[in-house]
């Protein structure tokens, strides 16, 4: 790998990928030897966005992304952990391929999420908060059913007079019982397992996965990357030889949402644009309007 | 108020001297059928189709029903309120073996606490019995003969096989139409055939028309076919935009999805003793509804080889809760992938796509393997399954 980004979106996908490009740019400058871009991937819930913004030759959804991302550097894996800001996901494989998954549906009480959002009730920083759990010696037990009933017994917790130590490090294990909870219900977890996503940086969370599961747990140095390298070999191998151009990072995209009136199931389009001329557009249902875009985009 | 219902018993057909407009809630394509029979039953009335459902539909509907009701009774509601928006005076529900069967007369009293004014006729429970029905239908105004209402009867519901009888045609083989868009063109145009029908020899000529045109569609020839099984809540499997276009997308994956949940099933196909002995040993006792027929059916699939199951039900739908410990025991030991998938009348589309693709690339990454290792014997031709569609 020779360069590398990790950012947050703060709710502005395409700002956040112009950050992205510009900074690896100025790292890709920096190296010794020239470095060509020969193909694009993207993936994630913006994935469309991004994939339209940079001509993507790939663009896949993230189970997909991580599960080739992973099996790249693990071959035998069997099992993958994945935690990430919004969403957790549970992948298992068998002989290298993907043979189910479950991804959390009704919210975000196993996620990054919860962790960041409590963090800040502490006052202590989400980055910290690994190394603090770490240092406790008697974790408080927290509900771990849902957010609100973990912050209102963090809370008492905090009241009855548990050092702070204690209190993160029930935080990091409620993520883990909530995941396993919801994510591993009816499914065998076979090792090699590999703990992945923003989450997998915290070390507290990881261990207290070993300790539910009895199984050692593979945290790689690059965890936080493997959907980003999975939709890259991806875009390797539907290479289509286009040029990448690092001025997209220069150009105004814009976005229009609207409801389309043509007929009764008032479509929500998204119209995407860049320098004012319209690049793309989702969000319709209906044969009509197909015809009509392809006219408009040509 | 009293004095008007009164009146309206003493003069049947006639509502407080007004045009009786006759509505009913939505459900796919079956609004076709339904419009029919109410046209036929009540020739002095009039029939209004409710507006289609859109995301203000589900909107007005999950604003004045109880936060944790199923979403089809939201989609019910809403379309209630469209209709009586738009001069409905006469509202038909139906029941079925799970709340659903309770829901005609929550609705009605939620309709009547928001000022509208309007009669009512659930045909659940007792009232699903042909002799009362009739009772039903003859106090709303209906003037025809025992023989002649039975007649009716007979129309709609061989439309309504006749119907499903293509769907489930369409649905296996719309991801390979040479032209995509040729079954769904067709299917349309025979539901407007069906909406003019009077007589049991068109409803045959119908039949045997579409037979020919849809045997003389063109289809592309495919070498790694995927099939895809669809089980679950009824509603959410038969209305196409509480599932936000599920089936469509398959077939835009070129994926074969079968399902054998429809009307036809529901009147015709369905048996509960019969479903409970083909779930083999994985249940031993009715949970109402359709949970026994999720898991046989998913137990059919999977012993024909099928690639996949998408399970979908409306959020907090119990019967299909308490199929799922047991769809877990089918999947693991029938070896075949299981997506669950809940809806609770959400429009964002973007979660249930992320699924559903990997899915898709997950099946696909399955079946390469199996053929790599010369397993599959079974599945790259269609498979027709006759005897399901009634």
């Amino acid at each position: 790998m020779i360069a590398e980004e990790y950012i947050w979106t703060e709710g502005n996908p395409i700002e956040a990928v112009k950050n992205l490009l510009r900074s690896l740019k100025e790292s890709l400058d920096k190296l010794q030897e020239e470095a060509e871009v020969c193909a694009v991937g993207t993936t994630g819930s913006a994935r469309k966005l991004a994939g339209v913004m940079l001509g993507a030759d790939a663009v896949k959804n993230e189970i997909t992304a991580h599960g080739v991302g992973t099996l790249s550097r693990y071959p035998d894996a069997r099992t993958i952990f994945e935690i990430g800001g919004q969403d957790a996901k549970l992948i298992l494989i068998n002989d290298g391929v993907i043979v189910d998954y479950a991804m959390n549906t009704l919210c975000a009480a196993g996620t990054g999420a919860f962790l960041s959002s409590q963090a800040k009730r502490l006052g202590i920083a989400v980055e910290e908060m690994g190394d603090m759990a770490l240092r406790s010696l008697a974790p408080a037990k927290i509900a771990a059913r849902c957010t609100v009933f973990a912050e209102s017994d963090m809370v008492h917790k905090a009241q009855s007079g548990y050092r702070k130590e204690d209190l993160v490090a029930g935080l990091c294990s409620a993520v883990v019982t909530n995941y396993l909870n919801n994510l591993g219900k009816g499914k065998v977890i076979q090792p090699p397992v590999v703990f992945q996503g923003g989450v997998s940086k915290n070390p507290a969370v990881a261990r207290a996965f070993e300790k539910e599961t009895g199984l050692p747990v593979i945290v790689d140095e690059n965890s936080h990357l493997m959907g980003a390298i999975g939709a890259a070999i991806l875009a390797q191998r539907a290479a289509a030889g286009r040029v990448f151009d690092f001025r997209a990072a220069e150009r105004t995209f814009s976005t229009r949402a609207y409801e389309c009136g043509g007929c009764a199931n008032q479509c929500e389009v998204v119209c995407f644009y860049q320098d004012g001329v319209l690049l793309d557009t989702w969000g319709n249902r209906c044969p009509n309007y197909d015809r009509q875009k392809a006219a408009l985009v040509g | 108020m009293s004095k008007q219902k009164q009146k309206g018993r003493e003069v049947p057909g006639i509502q407080g001297g007004k045009e009786q407009v006759f509505s009913f809630p939505h459900m796919g394509d079956y609004h076709v059928p339904i419009a029919r029979l109410l046209e036929n039953m009540f020739p002095s009335g009039r029939v209004l189709v409710p507006p289609p459902i859109t995301k203000q539909t589900i909107a007005l509907g999950s604003r004045y029903s109880p936060d944790f009701i199923c979403a089809p009774f939201k989609f019910n509601v809403g379309n209630y309120i469209e209709a009586l928006a738009k001069g409905a005076n006469v509202l038909i529900q139906t029941g079925l073996g799970c709340r659903f069967g309770y829901f005609g007369e929550v609705q009605e009293q939620i309709l009547r606490d928001l000022g509208y004014e309007f009669q009512f006729f659930s045909l659940a429970r007792e009232n699903a019995r042909l002799k009362n029905a009739y009772q039903g239908f003859r106090q709303l105004g209906c003037p025809h003969s025992p023989a002649k209402f039975l007649f009716y009867v007979l129309i709609a519901a061989e439309s309504i096989r006749i119907m499903d009888h293509f769907a489930f045609i369409m649905r296996e083989r719309a991801g390979f139409a040479q032209r995509p868009g040729s079954f769904e063109y067709l299917y349309g145009c025979m539901l407007e055939e069906l909406r003019q029908v009077s007589s049991i020899k068109e409803l045959l000529a119908i039949r045997r028309q579409y037979n020919e045109a849809f045997g003389k569609v063109e289809m592309r020839q495919t070498q790694h076919l995927l099939r895809v099984g669809i089980v679950g809540e009824l509603y959410t499997l038969m209305e196409p935009y509480s599932n936000l276009f599920i089936e469509k997308e398959l077939a835009r994956h070129n994926i074969m999805v079968s399902r054998r949940m429809s009307a036809a099933f529901l009147l015709f196909g369905k048996n509960s003793r019969k479903s409970l002995k083909d779930t083999g040993k994985y249940m031993r006792y009715w949970p109402g509804a359709n949970a026994t027929d999720s898991v046989a059916q998913s137990r059919y699939y999977g012993k024909l080889g099928y690639d996949g199951i998408i399970h979908m039900k409306s959020y907090g739908c119990t019967p299909e809760i308490n199929a799922m410990p047991a769809l877990h025991n089918v999947g693991k030991d029938y070896n075949i992938p299981i997506l669950y998938l809940s809806f609770d009348g959400q429009t964002n589309e973007t979660g249930v796509l992320t699924r559903l693709e990997a899915f898709v690339d997950m099946l696909e990454m399955r079946r390469k393997t199996f053929e790599e290792d010369g397993l599959s014997g079974r599945g790259h031709r269609f498979y027709f399954d006759k005897g399901s569609r009634s």
